[in-house]
């Protein structure tokens, strides 16, 4: 990787009145980066704040089910505010009041990141302002009133198609207006450099302690990583380490909507096609004149047309596979693990569990598969409900 | 022939923005002819896209409209074509990188040499990334227009040095639209290109009064006005001609 490159993928799209903000971000990040008493701070909070190490479970009822690989759950879930984003925002807030910025701001699309910015946001003394699509904000109206609750301003995005790239946009053009004292905190290994890079590197957090916790139980590196993505930050955390182990194989699970064959879908690498947009050569969703996609998924949190440039090298290298998950498998895998293990994964997670349920039977029984369970499904209740027909009210 | 050299060698420059296609692409096409006769300099045809992170509401909601009447790339192409059997005054499009990385960038910048347009304006590729268009530009002799903003600073300096037809001087924080103030700051930045480079400075974001136009073409070698423009279009809609030549007409006079 140089300059923000990854392979053909990433750079510095953005205007000219961000570029001197994202410069002084990427010094101020190496700076840290090899600073011990940034590092021992956010190693404290990650620990005794967000509640780090996670556990790594041993899923024995659904490997016996399943009657294949032993199945592992990376539990990301069980993390202060319920889901991996908590891991790249102490770092990201942390870094933000280093610099001497007052306040930071952030896109949301489920709530979980924006829900994750917020506390931090309240922790570290910091203003906050949440961006999210109206629609999202009807779809997730309980992490609104959370991050309410937090503090925080939540903004309703009407522009576009009002989920969470339009936060996104929406996002950057605040950013825009009023750089000096703000840090935009992104939520995905995605967006112009250095934040593919800053993104991963906290997120990175759970495919070391992956590592060291399936050595000790297993004496032994898995064979298979699964992980939804959207964005891609829970992903690109958990494969991180692995990517020079050729013999584990690395899977992004998308999010496919109501079928890749059919305009409701939001899976970027099954049906996207190169482009440049929200500041990085990536796979987007697009026309053939490079109109972004209005995608769909069930899942907010993957709701979104294109993928981080890492992936997209990833997957350019065949280092990393990509395939799509539905709507319904992802409601049934939901269902499934809940009834299965007593744990009620998110949504977006129940994308990469839907596709261990149909993996785990095709390895051996001496094979190895971690399943990044990236966030908890109280959000998703009530959706879930409703995609059964059922009303409840939250 | 590349026609950017002649916008400035008419007074202060008065350079209008409106996005092609909206209402609908003959509109535009009668706004590019009776703009010209009304003392536009250089018209910026905004080729529209869905997501355009730089642009305000105004500017957005045309977008949409321009989009939803079916307007792409290959139309406006074809529309500017129409237009250089009658008229020549210098065209600028305004787009963001990924419609033209997608049409194809060699591809793009053929057509644009082979129909007549002068130059590119592209917010989202700054200086570390203009190398994502710079050699077809240059293959194909379309100026690709740099940018500077309030918080440009140090970097005006090397922006400025390898600038080619004119530098589109931001003049405040933030994304298109109509502002009351404008920033203070813009005497300074193009105090800094002239010290590196003699090349014309035009300011854009936010302009919409004759004052404040005036005000701007003191400083500056020309004024882009956007939001304003498009504001009439989205009131008035097909009938919007007469009202935004009239309002060309007065800017330009402002600034004489
Ligand atoms: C629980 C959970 N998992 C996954 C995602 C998707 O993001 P990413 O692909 O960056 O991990 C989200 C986003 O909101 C989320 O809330």
């Amino acid at each position: 990787m140089s300059n923000g490159h990854f392979g053909i993928h990433g750079g510095q799209y953005i205007p000219e009145t961000l570029m001197n903000a994202v410069l002084e971000l990427e010094d101020a990040y190496y700076h840290y980066k090899n600073d011990p008493g940034f590092q021992e701070e956010l190693t404290e909070l990650l620990n005794n704040y967000a509640g780090r190490p996670s556990l790594l479970y041993f899923a024995e009822k659904m490997t016996g089910d399943l009657k294949g690989a032993k199945i592992y759950l990376k539990r990301e879930d069980l993390n202060h505010t319920g889901s991996h984003k908590i891991n790249n925002v102490l770092g990201q807030v942390l870094l933000a009041k280093r610099m001497g910025k007052t306040r930071v701001i952030a896109e949301t699309g489920a709530g979980q990141h924006g829900v994750a910015t917020a506390t931090a946001a309240a922790l570290m003394g910091l203003d906050c302002e949440i961006f999210m699509g109206k629609e999202d904000t009807e779809r997730q109206r309980l992490n609104v009133y959370r991050m309410e609750l937090l503090g925080a301003q939540v903004h309703a995005v009407t522009s576009g198609t009002r989920t969470l790239k339009d936060a996104v946009n929406e996002t950057m053009r605040e950013w825009t207006n009023r750089v000096a004292d703000t840090h935009y905190v992104l939520g995905s290994v995605m967006g112009p450099h250095p934040f593919p890079t800053i993104v991963r590197d906290f997120q990175s957090v759970i495919g070391r302690e992956v590592k060291q916790q399936v050595l000790q139980k297993e004496g032994r590196l898995p064979d298979a990583l699964l992980a939804c993505v959207g964005g891609g930050s829970n992903a690109m955390g958990i494969f991180y380490d692995f990517i020079e182990e050729p013999g584990v194989r690395l899977i992004g699970c998308e999010a496919a909507g109501r079928g890749v064959d059919t305009a409701e879908t939001a899976a970027t690498m099954a049906t996207g096609t190169t482009g440049i947009f929200h500041g990085m050569k990536s796979y987007f969703c697009q026309d053939q004149y490079g109109q972004i996609a209005p995608v769909y998924s069930i899942s907010a949190g993957l709701d979104y047309p294109g993928i981080g440039p890492e992936h997209a090298h990833l997957y350019d290298t065949g280092r990393a596979e990509y395939v799509p998950v539905t709507d319904n498998e992802a409601v049934e895998a939901f269902e499934y693990l809940s009834r299965t293990e007593g744990i009620i994964p998110a949504v977006e997670s129940a994308h990469a569990v839907a596709y261990a349920r149909k993996l785990a039977p095709t390895m051996g029984k001496d094979q190895i598969l971690v399943v990044n369970l990236s966030g908890r499904g109280d959000k998703d209740v009530a959706a879930i409900a409703r995609y059964r027909g059922e009303q409840i009210d939250e | 022939m590349n026609k950017l050299p002649q916008v400035f060698t008419n007074g202060k420059a008065f350079i209008p923005f409106i996005t092609a296609g909206d209402p609908e692409l003959e509109v535009t096409e009668q706004l590019v002819y009776r703009m010209a006769e009304a003392g536009a300099d250089l018209i910026e045809l905004g080729i529209p896209f869905s997501d355009p992170i730089a642009e305000g509401p105004v500017i957005q909601e045309a977008d949409n409209r321009a989009l939803a009447a079916g307007t792409t790339t290959d139309k406006i192409f074809a529309m500017v074509a129409r237009i250089r059997q009658c008229c020549q005054v210098p065209i600028a499009f305004m787009t963001y990188v990924n419609p033209i990385f997608t049409y194809g960038t060699e591809r793009f910048m053929k057509n644009c040499r082979d129909v007549g347009v002068d130059a590119v304006i592209v917010p989202d590729v700054p200086f570390e990334e203009k190398q994502e268009l710079l050699p077809f530009c240059s293959t194909y002799e379309v100026d690709l227009i740099s940018m500077i903003a309030p918080t440009s600073n140090r970097r005006i300096r090397k922006i400025a040095a390898e600038a080619q037809g004119f530098i589109y001087c931001v003049s405040s924080l933030g994304v298109t639209g109509v502002r009351r103030e404008l920033s203070n700051e813009v005497e300074q930045m193009i105090k800094l290109v002239k010290e590196v480079k003699d090349i014309p400075c035009a300011v854009g974001f936010g302009i919409s009064t004759s004052e404040q136009a005036r005000q701007m073409a003191r400083l500056a070698d020309g004024v882009i006005v956007g939001s304003a423009i498009v504001k009439i279009i989205g009131q008035y809609g097909a009938d919007c001609v007469p009202y935004v030549v009239e309002y060309v007409r007065s800017m330009k006079k402002a600034i004489e």
